[in-house]
């Protein structure tokens, strides 16, 4: 049976190609002191005075294995840890372009302006102290999902610096982010030609597990895979790419094993139930072959390459693929980034040809 | 070559818009919309669910989120397994029209010295007054 | 209106060996006709006064309205007036005879499983399982019940367990995937203790309003995002029950997961193995991959059965299942309703065949 359980994965890996872009990776977030000085004069004396250490999510403990690699992990602070990036990613696996998603809990705050504020600092930290110093970096504007007006004014203040290349929002939000209560961050993205990168993990309003709160790290981060789910069935039902057709989504550290049989079953219930929603005048695998792409790490399947080829070919569609290593959190081991049974013609898709499709900005030299 | 066959009574249609019969062995559902007639087999193309319960509904359509156009009232069918909308004019699976449709046949209406010509009249007492409805199958 | 309640009685080859089906929906004419017997006066009349609360703020009616009357098919209201399948006649009338149906598993529905009243839910659901057999079991010997669990009592439930496990009439014990907690959590161990040891499976029927958001993030809008969410309220089930080693710990614990399609499991299992391996520390208890566990310890009822357009696809998917873990069901009267002659493509073997309409579900039940 060609899907029993595999431990160790193959001998040899396939190489990074040329000019390659990582559409997943993490920079280390800043320490207090790190962020301080960019934080506005009010918020950096609360942070003082209230004794506010950390917010980091509780979603990738710091210690735990998938969080860093353990052969990726050193000393804290933004300039080693861009030096271990360059080390392992950029110069190790020769990846040509990556684009950084900072994974600081600022969604988390339940006080809106809090949030606004630490995301301010956060993207102004990110610009300086990361996309200054590498021309090889891009990174998505971390934006208050507290208040989506306030997120759309610091969408609207960093779109400006081109080499902000999409704006980032957690899976597990509030309320499912296709509802109305979200939109004028859709309408600014549009505006501004930014994809959206919803990624994993959750503002922690509610259990991640759909059914309450999760029992283990493990089960916590497990909900991911539902969570992707359910977030992007919001979004298409709710018309969120009717009222902005040309907004693009990149589902991020979601893999997509998981699609076809999500599609089969949300494309049957809206066959009869067309009516309830109607402004939905489409298929929803036509909605996501026109506006929803998926970044491959972790891809969940099999090591095998016969089975990962029929996970392929029940996808259907080579132009959903994003290439991501998800770095520096641990989806693979040594150099093995690409499942094997990918194509070549669908390496060089994921890695070249859809990203630059999906992120206008990446045609722009930096 | 397709035949005539006389099905019902325009009477049969008094308070209610359609009528289950029988073609050639095969159930075939007739609607009355009005002055227009339409047939369809009584299986829908998904998994034979009997169209004949089916509810008959507008038109939904919408360019927003929150808005709601209706038309054509009572001209779609929903099947009530599964709920899939079907054009009584045309047959055609609103959601994938190109991929699914009822099977339609032609159905009319026959004054009682027409329907002398036509097949299956020994079913009906020819005595009454009255039209009768065919089915081309 | 002269509807045609028989369906085309065409038996097709495959047919001629009876089929069973894992997932039925008989309901009480009324309950004061038929549930009302089994309770004492004191409910009778706090159900008259207070009615049947659960976590959601309806007073009647369900969280997110249906997509069709009582989700069901609009031809399966009997001509008697009542609910569908209400009526054991017309459900044989309907569905039993022609789809020739040798067994069929009734599975209860929106009957006080997670009443608010925990002294309540017990009461109703020790009334549905007395009724399951007055009303169904008895009549027609395909029927088999489900011991319906009042689920937040453990002790209520390994005494209905007890009591209704050692007769013919019931081959499971039922629960609804939408718990206040999810499954894996302590307090449902005891039940799975006693169902294991009872040689009772437990199906999970997906479900139930645990009083958490539908979703992760938050309650959606639309009926068709509640339905999708079902699905996925097994995946979160599974995984609980798979990181807490519940398996593990009751090594005889059979789980069928009722109503949630099939396609998801096989890269659930594939997720959960990736985030296992990597969590050894904090998932010591389980000792062997989820996959693994996941192949051995549960069943999924068909419906509602994807629908690929490329239809290898589907047979790809229930392969990577195993053929042997799929049970057809019905989900009679409900309007996503998998007709036995249209649910699998053509080109399946006899060997799958037989297994998905019968020989599984025979096997699981102990009905062989």
């Amino acid at each position: 049976m060609d899907t029993r359980y595999e431990s160790a994965p193959r001998e040899g890996s396939v190489k990074i190609l040329t000019g390659a872009v990582d559409c997943d990776v993490h920079p280390a977030s800043p320490s207090k002191a790190e962020i301080l000085p960019y934080l506005d004069p009010y918020l950096a004396e609360s942070v003082l005075q209230r004794g506010i250490e950390s917010i980091e999510s509780v979603h990738y403990p710091p210690k735990a294995p998938i969080t860093v690699r353990e052969d990726w992990r050193g000393p804290a602070g933004a300039g080693p840890a861009l030096e271990r990036m360059q080390a392992h990613l950029l110069d190790g696996m020769g990846v040509g372009t990556a684009i950084l998603n900072p994974l600081m809990g600022v969604q988390l705050l339940m006080n809106e302006d809090m949030g606004a504020g630490f995301a301010r600092g956060l993207n102004d930290f990110i610009a300086k102290e990361w996309l200054d110093r590498d021309d090889r970096l891009r990174a998505s504007i971390v934006v208050p999902q507290q208040n989506p007006k306030l997120a759309a004014e610091e969408i609207e203040r960093m779109a400006a610096d081109r080499r902000f290349v999409s704006v980032l929002l957690l899976t597990a939000s509030e309320l499912p982010l296709g509802k109305r209560y979200y939109w004028p961050i859709y309408e600014a993205a549009e505006k501004h030609g930014l994809p959206i990168a919803i990624h994993a993990g959750s503002m922690y309003r509610h259990g991640t597990t759909g059914l309450g709160w999760a029992g283990s790290h493990s089960q916590d981060y497990a909900a991911n895979g539902v969570n992707f789910q359910t977030t992007l069935t919001s979004l298409i039902i709710e018309g969120v790419f009717q009222i902005h057709p040309g907004l693009k989504v990149v589902l991020s550290e979601s893999g997509i094993t998981w699609l076809p049989a999500y599609l089969w079953r949300l494309d049957k219930g809206w066959h009869g139930l067309r009516m309830l929603t109607p402004w939905v005048t489409k298929m929803p695998r036509e909605v996501v072959a026109e506006h929803v792409r998926f970044t491959t790490a972790p891809f969940d399947a099999p090591r095998n390459a016969e089975t990962v080829a029929k996970i392929v070919d029940h996808i259907g569609n080579d132009d959903l693929f994003l290439f991501s290593t998800d770095y520096p959190h641990w989806q693979f081991d040594g150099d093995h980034a690409v499942p094997d049974g990918f194509s070549d013609d669908l390496i060089r898709k994921m890695m070249i040809d859809n990203p630059r499709a999906t992120w206008s900005r990446l045609e722009e030299s930096a | 070559m397709a035949q005539k066959h006389v099905v019902a009574r325009v009477s049969d249609f008094e308070g209610t818009d359609r009528k289950l019969v029988e073609v050639k062995g095969r159930p075939v559902v007739i609607f009355k919309l009005g002055e227009d007639w339409f047939g369809m087999l009584n299986r829908c193309p998904h998994q034979g669910g009997s169209l004949c319960a089916g509810k008959l509904i507008s038109w939904v359509e919408s360019d927003a989120p929150g808005e709601f156009r209706m038309s054509r009232e009572g001209e779609i069918l929903r099947c009530p397994w599964h709920g899939w909308e079907f054009d009584i004019r045309t047959g055609e699976n609103c959601a994938r029209p190109g991929k699914y449709r009822s099977r339609q046949f032609g159905v009319s209406v026959v004054t009682k010295e027409e329907a002398e010509e036509v097949g299956n009249l020994e079913k009906f007492d020819v005595s009454q007054e009255g039209d009768f409805v065919v089915v081309e199958m | 209106m002269n509807v045609q309640t028989k369906p085309e009685v065409k038996r097709a080859d495959e047919a001629k060996v009876g089929i069973a089906d894992c997932d039925t929906h008989p309901t009480p004419k009324s309950l004061e006709a038929e549930i009302y017997p089994f309770l004492t006066q004191h409910w009778r009349d706090y159900i008259d006064t207070y009615g049947m609360v659960q976590r959601i703020g309806f007073a009647s009616g369900t969280q997110y309205p249906k997509g069709q009357p009582r989700a069901s098919r609009r031809d399966s209201f009997p001509p008697d007036g009542g609910p569908p399948a209400s009526n054991l006649a017309f459900m044989q009338e309907q569905h039993l005879d022609p789809h020739n149906v040798d067994m069929a598993v009734s599975i209860p529905l929106r009957i006080g499983q997670a009443l608010n009243q925990a002294e309540l839910a017990v009461a109703v659901c020790s009334a549905i399982n007395d009724w399951q057999e007055h009303f169904w079991t008895s009549k027609d010997k395909r029927m088999k019940a489900s011991i319906v669990m009042a689920y937040e009592n453990a002790d209520a439930c390994i005494e209905q367990i007890e009591k209704h496990a050692p007769k013919d009439d019931f081959v499971q014990v039922s629960m609804l995937s939408r718990t206040p907690e999810p499954m894996g959590h302590r307090k449902y161990w005891p039940i799975y203790e006693a169902a294991a040891a009872n040689d009772m499976p437990v199906a999970v029927h997906a479900f139930g309003y645990g009083g958490n958001p539908v979703t992760g993030s938050g309650w959606p809008s639309y009926y068709i995002e509640d339905m999708m969410a079902h699905s996925m309220s097994c995946a979160g089930l599974i995984t609980s029950m798979v990181y807490e080693g519940v398996f593990e710990r009751i090594p005889k614990l059979k789980l069928v997961i009722v109503e949630g399609g099939i396609s998801w499991l096989p890269s659930l299992a594939w997720r959960l193995d990736r985030i296992w391996e990597k969590n050894r520390l904090e998932l010591s208890h389980v000792t062997r991959p989820p996959s693994e566990l996941m192949r051995d310890h549960i069943w999924l009822t068909s419906q509602p059965i994807e629908e690929p357009d490329t239809r290898r696809h589907l047979l790809e998917t229930i392969e990577w299942i195993g053929w042997e873990k799929v049970l057809y069901a019905s989900d009679y009267p409900h309007w996503d309703f998998d007709d036995p002659k249209h649910v699998l493509p053509a080109n399946v073997s006899k060997e799958q065949r037989q297994g998905f309409f019968r020989d599984n579900a025979m096997k699981l039940y102990g009905l062989a």
